[in-house]
C-alpha cells in the first residue's frame, strides 16, 4: 500500500495511525457526565458482542453525590466508579484512554482542552451542540499538536462494530442487529450527520455486508477530526475495503478527499454523495441543516462538490435516493473479485431486556407493592385526587388549603361549609403560647443549635395522649355515650366508673361566665352552616351538667373540635362506620398536628432569630431527691 | 446556524462599548444613529444627546448587512460637494429611499428600511486604511492596507495578510503585526498598535469576521468611516455581556420570518431538543416534517430532485428527543400554515414525515404529538386533501408506526406508513407516483 505522505501538516493522521481502528475489544472510555442511558446502551452493546471487559471504566460528575454507579453487564449488575474530577478518573483507571464527553456547550471546551493535556487520554469524543467556533477550532488545533484524536464537537460519535461502540451510536440494540453492526463488515463509513449514519450503516446492511468501522465527524463548521483523517486510517486499515463518504453543503472536506485520491493516498473504492443540492436554489439566507452546511461560494455547493467527487473518480449516484444501488454495485464488484469475503454471521448473544421495556410492551406484568389512591406524579403535571396542581393552586382557582386537604385526606371536595369548618379548625389550634410542652421541646431544641426538622419533630412527639389528644378522645366519647343512649347524668357516671376524665371538658381559666370565645366561634359556625350538630348538642347536655359541679368544667376547644368534626362528617353523609374509622386512624389528631406545627414553626423561627444560648434548667427549679443507693455487689 | 452578520452601527457601538479594555491608547467618538426613518432621525436630533446632527456634515447610508454602498450609488455624502449634507437633506434622503424599491447590483431587490447616520469626516483619501481578520480553518488572517476604501478589491495586490496561530502568545502576536505593515503607511508603530488591538479585540470578542473598510488615525483619534461584521453566535453564552443585545437582521431582499417561523424559533431557543422551520413558498403542495438535521436537507434535496423545488413548501426539522408537547406545537404550527388554502389546481397536498433511523430519539413519544396534532386538525386536513407519507425508524419505531396508521385511519386520513426496511427517501418517489 503506497501512502505517500503530504508536508501538509493538517493532513496528518492522528493517533491510531496503524492501519487499525481507534477502537479494540479492550478498549475502555471514561464517560464525562453520569448519562445513564447513553452508558447502559454501551454495555448492552458489549454483551451483544460477547465483550469481557466493560467499555466504560468510569463515570465523571463533578456535581454528583454518589460514588458508583449501578448498571447491567449481561444479567448482572456491575458498579462503575464516579469521579469528580476527571484527572483522578484518568490516574485511577489508567487502561481506559478515550473520554467520551457529554457536557453540555457551555463546559464541553473547558474539559475538552484539559482532558487534552492528560497524556493517558489519547481519544476524546465530543458530542455538545453549539460550542462557540473559536473554540472548536482551537480544539482540533491542539488535537493534532498532541497527536490525539477528536471526534466532534456535535456528535454521536462512532463504532467499530464487534469491538466498541460510543454511546447511543447506532441506536437500540434492535437497530444494531438490523443494522449488523454487532460485527464487522467491510465498508468505512464517514459521514457528518449522526442520524444519516445510523441510516447508512442501516442501507449498507441491507445492500452490503455492512460497516468495518465508522466515524460521524459532526456537523460544525470545525470538526475536531475530518472526513480525511478518517479516510486515511481507514485506507490503511486492511479490514476496511471499500469507503463511504456522506458529505454536505458548505466548507471543503471533499474536496481535501478529492486531492488524497488524486494523489494516491486513497486507493480504495469510495462512494460519496453530499447532501443539500436544495441550498443551489435559494439565494442566501435559508440555513439548511447543520451549523456548518453552508455555502460561502460555488465551490462550496453541494452539486459542485458531487460533480468534483464525480470526476476524481468517487462513485457518486444521481440522487441520495440512487445510493443503495450504488453500494450493492460496488460491494457486488469487491465481492466477486474476491476482496471480500463472505461473513459467518456470530450467533448473538441474546440480550436480557430490561423489565420496564418488557412491561412497556406487555410482555411480561408484575405485581406492585405499593397502591396510592390520592395524587399522581407520572403524568404532564402532578395532580391532587385527580386535580392538577396548578388548577388548585392559585387564588383564582377558588380553591383553598380546606379544599386541598379534602382532596389528600378524604378524596373528594368538601362543600364550601366544611372546607371553610376544616381551615377554622387549623386557625384555631395553630398555637398555644410557648409555654405548653410541645412548643417549650421545640424552643429547647432549637436553642441547641438544631435544624427546623429536628426541632418541630421533637415537639411533635409530645402529642399523644396528654397533649393534643384530646380531640379524638372527646370524639370517640362522646360518640361513644351518644350511641349508648347514655344521658348526660349518666355519661359522666359512666366515664367515673372508667376512671377516665372526659376528654374535651374543663379549661385552667375560662368558665361559664368567662367563656372561651374560640369554643362561641366554633358553635356559631356550626349552628349556622352544618346540617346537623347532634353530638355537640349532646355534648352539651353534658357540659351543662359538669358545670354545676364546678363552673370551669365547660367543653373546651379540643372538645369543641372533636365533636364537631363528628358531626361535620355526618353532615356529610358518612356512615357512623366510616366516622369511627376517621377517629381510630386519628385523622382528627392530624387536624391538630397539622395545625400545631405551624406554631412550632414559629417559635423555632423565633428562637433563631433571637439567637438564643442553649438553655440549661436551672438547679432551684428541680427538686433533688437522690440518696446512695445500695450496692448490691458489695452486700456479696 | 453559528456565524451572523451584524450591522455596521452595532459592530460599532460593541466596538466602542469595550473601547477601553481592547484600545486603551486610543480614542473613538462613537458618534452615529441608527434608524428607520426621517422622522426618528428627527426626533434624535432634538433629544440632546445627538446633537452633533444639528452641527455637523452629515453621512447617510443603508445599514442592512449588504456591502458595497457606495458602488450601489446608496451613499449620502454631498449635495453639491462633499460634507455638505445637512439634517434636513438626511432626512428627505432617508424618506426617499424609503419610498421605493430598491434593486442592488446583485439583484436582491426590496425596501430600505434601516440607514445609519454619521459625522462627515474631512481627511486625506490617502490615508485611509484597511484593516480585516477572518477565523479561517488553522489559523486567523489579518489582512492590512494602506490603500484602503471601495477600490480595496481592484488595489488586492496592496493588501499585506498574515496568518495568525491559533495559541499565539501576546508578544509575539504583536511582532508578527509590526514586521507586516504595509508600505506607505507614515507612523507604522501606530497602524501596528492598532492593527494588534483590533485583531485583538476580534479574538476575544468571537467575532468571526471584522472589517474596517476604510479608516482613518489622527493621532491617537480613530475614525471608522465603514465597518462589516460578523458575530459566533454559538459564542453568545459568553458574550452577552460584552455585546449587549444584537440583533440579526434577515438579509435584504429576503422575506423576514413569519410570526409561525418565529413561534418555533422562540420554542427552538428555550428548547434542548432542535426545531427549526423556514417557509419556502406558501403554496407549494409538498410539506415536511422531518425528524434531524441532516435527513430533513436529504429529504428536501430529493423533494427538489423528483418533484420540484417549486412544489417544496418548507424546509424544517425537530430533532434531539423534542417532548410531545414540542412537537405536537410544532406539527400544529405546520398543520395550520398547510390546510390554509387548497392547492391553487386543485391537487391533493402532501405530507412527508420522514427521519433516519433515530440514535435516541423516542419515536413512539413524538408521533403522539403528531398524533395529537392531527386529531385537532383532521378536518381542515381533509378539507384541503392531504396525503400523508410516512418514513421513521430508531427507539420504540414499531409502536409509533402502528399508532399514527391506526390514528390516520381513525380520523380518516389517506396516510403510508413505512420502518426502516423502506430506504429513507423512497416515500418521495411513492409520493410522487401516487399523484
Amino acid at each position: 500500500m503506497s501512502t505517500k505522505q503530504k508536508s501538509d501538516a493538517a493532513d496528518k493522521i492522528p493517533f491510531p495511525s496503524r492501519g487499525s481502528s481507534p477502537f479494540g475489544r479492550d478498549t475502555q472510555a471514561i464517560f464525562w457526565n453520569n448519562h445513564q442511558t447513553a452508558i447502559q446502551r454501551m454495555l448492552d452493546y458489549d454483551t451483544l458482542i460477547g465483550r469481557d471487559l466493560p467499555s466504560v471504566a468510569a463515570i465523571v460528575s463533578p456535581t454528583g453525590s454518589s460514588r458508583f454507579g449501578k448498571f447491567f453487564f449481561g444479567t448482572s449488575e456491575i458498579l462503575i466508579p464516579i469521579y469528580k474530577c476527571t484527572s483522578h478518573a484518568v490516574a485511577e483507571q489508567g487502561h481506559a484512554d478515550v473520554l467520551l464527553n457529554f457536557a453540555s456547550f457551555r463546559r464541553a471546551y473547558r474539559i475538552t482542552s484539559e482532558v487534552l493535556e492528560i497524556p493517558g487520554i489519547r481519544t476524546i469524543m465530543i458530542t455538545a451542540e453549539g460550542i462557540p467556533e473559536r473554540h472548536a477550532r482551537a480544539l482540533k488545533i491542539r488535537a493534532r499538536e498532541l497527536d490525539k484524536l477528536l471526534i466532534g464537537p456535535s456528535t454521536v460519535g462512532a463504532i467499530t462494530p464487534g469491538s466498541f461502540k460510543i454511546a447511543n451510536i447506532g441506536g437500540t440494540i434492535e437497530n444494531i442487529i438490523a443494522s449488523k453492526l454487532h460485527r464487522a463488515g467491510s465498508c468505512g463509513l464517514v459521514t457528518r450527520s449522526g442520524g444519516l449514519f445510523n441510516e447508512l450503516a442501516h442501507t449498507i446492511a441491507l445492500n452490503a455486508d455492512g460497516i468495518s468501522e465508522g466515524v460521524a465527524i459532526g456537523g460544525d463548521r470545525f470538526a475536531g477530526s475530518g472526513f480525511l483523517e478518517h479516510m486515511l486510517r481507514m485506507q490503511d486499515n486492511p479490514a476496511v475495503k471499500y469507503l463511504l463518504m456522506l458529505g454536505e453543503v458548505g466548507g471543503s472536506e471533499e474536496y481535501r478527499v478529492i486531492e488524497a485520491m488524486q494523489d494516491g493516498r486513497i486507493s480504495k473504492p469510495v462512494i460519496g454523495w453530499c447532501v443539500g443540492t436544495i441550498a443551489a436554489h435559494f439565494s442566501t439566507g435559508v440555513q439548511f441543516g447543520h451549523a456548518g452546511a453552508s455555502a460561502s461560494n460555488d465551490r462550496e455547493m453541494a452539486s459542485t462538490k458531487n460533480e468534483a467527487m464525480r470526476a476524481a473518480g468517487i462513485r457518486v449516484p444521481r440522487s441520495f435516493n440512487d445510493l443503495p444501488e450504488i453500494i450493492k454495485g460496488v460491494y457486488s464488484e469487491l465481492h466477486a473479485e474476491g476482496v471480500i469475503d463472505d461473513i459467518a454471521e456470530p450467533v448473538i448473544t441474546p440480550l436480557p431486556e430490561d423489565c420496564q421495556t418488557a412491561l412497556n410492551s406487555g410482555r411480561v406484568r408484575k405485581g406492585t407493592h405499593f397502591t396510592c389512591t390520592i395524587s399522581d406524579d407520572r403524568g404532564d403535571e402532578a395532580t391532587y385526587a385527580g386535580y392538577p396542581i396548578s388548577s388548585v393552586a392559585t387564588p383564582d382557582t377558588g380553591f383553598g388549603i380546606g379544599d386541598v386537604i379534602t382532596l389528600l385526606w378524604f378524596r373528594q371536595r368538601y362543600p364550601k361549609w366544611a372546607s371553610e369548618f376544616l381551615e377554622t379548625v387549623i386557625k384555631t389550634v395553630a398555637d398555644h403560647g410557648p409555654a405548653v410542652s410541645g412548643a417549650h421541646n421545640a424552643r429547647v431544641t432549637a436553642r441547641a443549635g438544631k435544624d427546623v426538622i429536628s426541632s418541630l419533630v421533637t415537639g411533635l412527639l409530645t402529642i399523644g395522649p396528654r397533649f393534643g389528644g384530646a380531640i379524638d378522645g372527646a370524639a370517640q366519647y362522646f360518640k361513644l355515650g351518644a350511641e349508648k343512649g347514655l344521658g348526660a347524668e349518666d355519661f359522666i357516671d359512666y366515664m367515673a366508673e372508667q376512671g377516665v376524665m372526659i376528654p374535651g371538658i374543663g379549661h385552667r381559666i375560662k368558665s361559664i361566665r368567662n367563656p372561651d370565645l374560640r369554643v362561641k366561634g366554633l358553635k356559631q359556625y356550626a349552628e349556622n352552616h352544618f346540617p346537623v350538630t347532634r353530638l355537640l348538642d349532646y355534648a352539651l347536655e353534658v357540659e351543662r351538667q359538669t358545670t354545676r359541679k364546678k363552673d370551669n368544667l365547660i367543653l373546651n376547644v379540643d372538645g369543641a373540635v372533636g365533636v364537631l368534626m363528628v358531626d361535620m362528617w355526618r353532615g356529610l353523609g358518612y356512615s357512623e362506620e366510616e366516622i369511627d374509622h376517621f377517629i381510630d386512624s386519628g385523622t382528627l389528631n392530624a387536624f391538630f398536628v397539622l395545625g400545631r406545627s405551624i406554631g412550632f414553626i414559629g417559635h423555632i423561627l423565633d428562637e433563631k432569630r433571637l439567637n438564643m444560648p442553649m438553655y440549661r434548667h436551672p438547679f432551684n427549679d428541680i427538686l433533688y431527691d437522690v440518696s446512695v443507693v445500695r450496692d448490691e455487689r458489695q452486700d456479696h | 446556524m453559528a456565524q451572523r452578520a451584524i450591522r455596521e452601527f452595532e459592530g460599532k457601538r460593541v466596538m466602542h462599548d469595550d473601547w477601553s479594555r481592547h484600545f486603551g491608547q486610543f480614542q473613538y467618538s462613537f458618534e452615529a444613529a441608527s434608524v428607520a426613518s426621517g422622522d426618528e432621525l428627527r426626533t434624535l436630533a432634538t433629544d440632546g444627546d445627538h446633537d452633533w446632527l444639528n452641527q455637523s456634515p452629515l453621512v447617510v447610508k443603508p445599514d442592512m448587512i449588504f456591502g458595497k454602498r457606495g458602488l450601489n450609488d446608496l451613499v449620502l455624502y454631498k449635495i453639491n460637494d462633499p460634507g455638505d449634507v445637512k439634517l434636513d437633506d438626511a432626512v428627505r434622503w432617508i424618506d426617499d429611499q424609503r419610498a421605493r424599491t430598491t434593486t442592488l447590483l446583485g439583484g436582491q431587490s426590496g425596501i430600505l428600511s434601516r440607514f445609519i447616520v454619521e459625522p462627515f469626516v474631512a481627511h486625506d483619501s490617502a490615508a485611509e486604511y484597511y484593516l480585516a481578520a477572518v477565523m479561517a480553518d488553522g489559523a486567523d488572517i489579518l489582512s492590512m492596507s494602506a490603500q484602503g476604501g471601495v477600490t480595496i478589491e481592484d488595489d488586492w495586490d496592496q493588501v499585506r495578510q498574515i496568518e495568525i496561530p491559533v495559541f499565539v502568545r501576546d508578544d509575539e502576536l504583536a511582532d508578527m503585526i509590526t514586521v507586516a505593515v504595509p508600505d506607505g503607511i507614515p507612523d507604522r508603530d501606530r497602524f501596528a498598535l492598532f492593527a494588534t488591538d483590533f485583531y485583538r479585540f476580534f479574538r476575544d470578542q468571537h467575532f468571526s469576521y471584522l472589517e474596517i473598510n476604510p479608516f482613518y488615525l489622527d493621532g491617537e483619534q480613530v475614525y471608522l468611516l465603514d465597518l462589516v461584521a460578523k458575530v459566533d453566535d454559538t459564542a453568545g453564552f459568553l458574550m452577552d455581556k460584552r455585546w449587549g443585545p444584537l440583533y440579526y437582521p434577515t438579509p435584504f431582499g429576503m422575506k423576514a420570518p413569519g410570526p409561525e417561523e418565529k413561534q418555533i424559533k422562540a420554542m427552538d431557543e428555550k428548547s434542548g431538543a432542535s426545531l427549526k422551520l423556514t417557509i419556502l413558498n406558501p403554496q407549494g403542495r409538498v410539506w415536511t416534517l422531518v425528524a434531524g438535521g441532516g435527513a430533513s436537507v436529504v429529504y428536501a434535496d430529493t423533494i427538489a430532485d423528483l418533484i420540484g423545488v417549486e412544489e417544496l413548501a418548507n424546509y424544517g426539522e425537530y430533532s434531539g428527543n423534542p417532548s410531545k408537547q414540542e412537537t405536537r406545537i410544532y406539527t400544529e404550527t405546520l398543520l395550520d400554515l398547510m390546510t390554509r388554502s387548497p392547492d391553487p389546481q386543485g391537487r391533493e397536498k402532501l405530507l412527508i414525515i420522514g427521519g433516519a433511523i433515530a440514535n435516541f430519539t423516542d419515536v413512539a413519544r413524538t408521533f403522539t404529538g403528531i398524533i395529537q396534532a392531527f386529531r385537532k386538525y383532521h378536518e381542515k386536513m381533509k378539507a384541503v386533501g392531504v396525503r400523508i407519507y410516512v418514513r421513521r425508524g430508531g427507539p420504540n419505531y414499531e409502536v409509533g408506526l402502528r399508532n399514527i396508521q391506526k390514528a390516520g385511519n381513525e380520523l380518516g386520513l389517506p396516510i403510508e406508513v413505512h420502518g426502516p426496511e423502506t430506504h429513507m427517501t423512497d416515500i418521495v418517489r411513492m409520493a410522487l407516483n401516487a399523484t
